[in-house]
């Protein structure tokens, strides 16, 4: 009998050369091996599997978990992609994760969009989007969609990531407008740690740095310090720009002044070390798993021991308070007994000559 | 930080400012106006600023913070002079990075570099040597800058680049030199400053004999002051001191790190690769005599002045800048009309406003909250 067989079930491509080239984002069959073989072998998830052109999302099962839904997007350039502590696709998954849960958020669903650079080793990519998929787990979401591109060499640097999140918050907490003096500033422990491993990974500086990039997904941390602490005012995770950044962000949205002790601002003394070497400033540095609370002062007890019985929150510290002072100003309390501002960083952070 | 964390420590700070104040009841000038203390170089403003130094001092003194920041005093024209050699084809540019965002007279070296100059920030003039080792088909110029401090690293760079005959090795010499800028500040008609903090690492390269003069000479006080907070109380300390006494002398705080006569080695190699110039211009202060070195005749293939042509253009500074009065004690940074209006650390106007070494740049970012309560 001459008759025409059934479709074979669709089955993962596969890439059977080293490096990515321009054929593997042409839209054919080896962006198909491509797209298979790095994302959707790791990911793993049925909304993806089908590779429709969109996730489709049933609607009720979200609005089970609360009342507003929360939606984000970061795009990550790192370099370099891989670090102590780290890749590109944990780092994507964590940002994202992040912003979502610093808006009182659980989050459900990611996409991931990659822009990938011609000549870019096929393991590498199989090495980032398996530990995009390993803090994806460990965070309890899901990628369900997502997009990519090859471009030319130079036309981008490696990898680019985008993330997009999207995460449901209740009635649990809102960020309150306004912070009242008395509240306390606690943040979840060493500073800093990101923009060192970076810096010290980048090579171009010649130091060899043992330090690991605190990168972590806030969000149960979040949601313990928020159970413990509903009354939380405002809460920033210190990703660019470091700690003196979103306290400065903090400051002005709230017209209040800030002030911060040094003697209980947590550092590593690696970093100390970094920093003093290089002329850098620890508060400006970039963190990864850092968030910074503004708590009232009556929930101050409860926030700091729920956050320092979380395995990402041990070593957080209450390192401020609100004060009625320069409205939008942030200062420190220097280890030395004096005083100083804590502004806002003009452009990049420069290594001074002497 | 072991030997870092005792220099901070905050009940011996707290004894020392107890010491400090009696000291300046006992000084009657204070009574009259306040004692004005220059810190001449940009580390010991930098400490000041970030260990918030200038609150915890008695309002008797008033500290006035110096030229000593390399990055700040440098002219337009040597930025528009780099920006050219950056931008010439086959050109591998290697500076420190706060030089980086020094405004030219049409723009700085970070805007060089988005405009696709390749320009790369280095550590020492040795990683920049290294890029030319890595990239003989390409001319690597290191942007040599920088007092008594780092001009022996560009020397000895200098030298290893003839050991090793690298020939596509280049150094653009900004370097300048200390005392003769001291003396300009000593010789202004409208000096105002009753003694020095001297410069740490300056003084361990030169040692403390150039600086005698300013004693025996002019006779004002000088400290010779590491850059921790509590080396700079002491050195303000025992500035208070030889004041009280009626003495002039150059005194060295910081013994751990200067030997009295310098480091021998590194003279020798700045004797051995520069000479003076007749003169050279200071964004603020003018043109100095003798206050630049270039590179010797012996080592011309190594300067980058002769090796590109150069416009070498002045380029004057904004009429209304007053940063030569905020250099000298006469004005302090928020009294110049500029700051904080036209002149911001986004776009400098004066050299004090460049880099957080220079004056109005820490007093912007850091703030004087004592200075400004009391000016408010």
């Amino acid at each position: 009998m001459n008759v025409m067989p059934f479709p074979k079930p669709r089955r993962l491509g596969k890439v059977n050369v080293p490096t990515v080239t321009l054929a593997h984002g042409g839209g054919g069959k080896a962006m198909k091996d491509l797209i298979d073989d790095v994302f959707v072998s790791a990911f793993d998830n049925g909304t993806l599997a089908p590779l429709e052109d969109q996730a489709r999302i049933d609607l009720a099962a979200v609005a089970a978990q609360g009342d507003r839904l929360a939606f984000t997007t970061d795009s990550f350039v790192v370099d370099p992609v891989v670090f102590p502590g780290g890749d590109i696709g944990k780092l994507a998954v964590c940002g994202t994760v992040n912003d979502l849960a610093v808006g009182g958020a659980r989050p459900l669903y990611l996409s991931c969009a990659a822009i990938i650079e011609e000549g870019v080793s096929l393991d590498l990519l199989r090495q980032i989007a398996g530990s995009m998929a390993e803090a994806a787990r460990d965070a309890g979401v899901g990628i369900v969609t997502g997009d990519t591109k090859v471009v030319h060499k130079g036309a981008c640097d490696k990898l680019f990531l985008t993330t997009t999140g999207v995460g449901v918050s209740g009635k649990v907490w809102n960020s309150a407008p306004s912070r009242r003096p008395g509240d306390m500033v606690l943040v979840n422990g060493l500073l800093g740690d990101h923009g060192a491993a970076i810096l010290g990974a980048r090579g171009d500086m010649a130091l060899e740095s043992p330090i690991e990039s605190d990168c972590a997904a806030l969000h149960g941390l979040i949601e313990a310090l928020l159970a413990a602490a509903p009354g939380t005012r405002a809460l920033r995770d210190a990703t660019r720009g470091g700690l003196a950044t979103v306290l400065n962000e903090i400051a002005d949205a709230s017209d209040t002044e800030i002030e911060i002790d040094e003697t209980t601002t947590p550092i590593r003394e690696e970093v100390k070390g970094f920093c003093e070497i290089l002329g850098l400033d620890p508060l400006y540095l970039a963190n990864e798993g850092k968030v910074a609370a503004v708590v009232p002062p009556e929930e101050a007890d409860a926030a700091l021991s729920a956050m320092q019985a979380h395995p990402l929150g041990a070593g957080t510290r209450i390192i401020g308070t609100v004060k009625d002072g320069e409205p939008g100003r942030v200062t420190m309390r220097t280890v030395f007994g004096g005083r100083r501002i804590v502004d806002m960083l003009v452009g990049e952070q420069l290594p001074r000559i002497c | 930080m072991k030997y870092i964390d005792e220099f901070r420590d905050r009940e011996k700070a707290a004894a020392l400012i107890k010491e400090i104040e009696a000291l300046v009841a006992e000084i009657p000038m204070a009574k009259e106006r306040p004692i004005h203390i220059m810190e001449v170089c940009g580390g010991h403003t930098h400490s000041i600023f970030r260990y918030g130094i200038e609150g915890m001092l008695p309002k008797e003194i008033e500290l006035v913070h110096g030229p000593g920041c390399p990055v700040c005093v440098l002219p337009m024209g040597r930025v528009d002079d780099c920006v050219a050699i950056a931008e010439r084809p086959g050109v591998i540019f290697t500076t420190f990075g706060d030089a980086m965002r020094v405004p030219g007279s049409k723009k700085s070296l970070m805007q060089a570099k988005a405009d696709g100059a390749d320009i790369r920030m280095v550590y020492s003039p040795m990683d920049a040597l290294e890029i030319a080792r890595k990239n003989p088909e390409r001319e690597v110029v290191f942007f040599g800058l920088g007092f008594e401090t780092t001009m022996p690293s560009t020397a000895l760079t200098v030298l290893q680049a003839e050991r090793e005959g690298i020939a596509n090795f280049s150094v653009f010499c900004n370097h300048i030199t200390i005392v003769p800028t001291l003396k300009a500040i000593l010789e202004s008609p409208d000096l105002n400053i009753d003694a020095f903090i001297g410069p740490g690492h300056v003084s361990m390269v030169i040692g403390t004999a150039p600086y005698e003069f300013i004693a025996s000479f002019y006779k004002k006080p000088m400290v010779v002051s590491g850059f921790e907070p509590l080396d700079v109380l002491q050195s303000i300390w025992m500035v208070l001191k030889q004041i009280k006494d009626g003495r002039a002398e150059i005194e060295n705080q910081y013994a751990r790190v200067v030997p009295d006569a310098g480091n021998s080695a590194a003279q020798d190699a700045v004797e051995k690769v520069y000479e003076l110039r007749d003169f050279f211009e200071w964004r603020g202060l003018g043109s100095i005599d003798h206050s630049g070195v270039k590179l010797r005749a012996a080592y011309a293939r190594y300067d980058a002045e002769l090796k590109f042509a150069l416009p070498n253009l002045q380029v004057a500074d904004p009429a209304a800048c007053q940063c030569g009065a905020v250099l000298k004690g006469v004005i302090k940074p928020w009294q110049c009309a500029l700051f904080g209006t036209a002149c911001t650390p986004e776009t400098p106007l004066g050299a004090l406003m460049v880099s957080s070494e220079g004056s109005c740049a820490a007093y912007y970012q850091y703030g004087g909250i004592k200075a400004q309560a009391g000016a408010a």
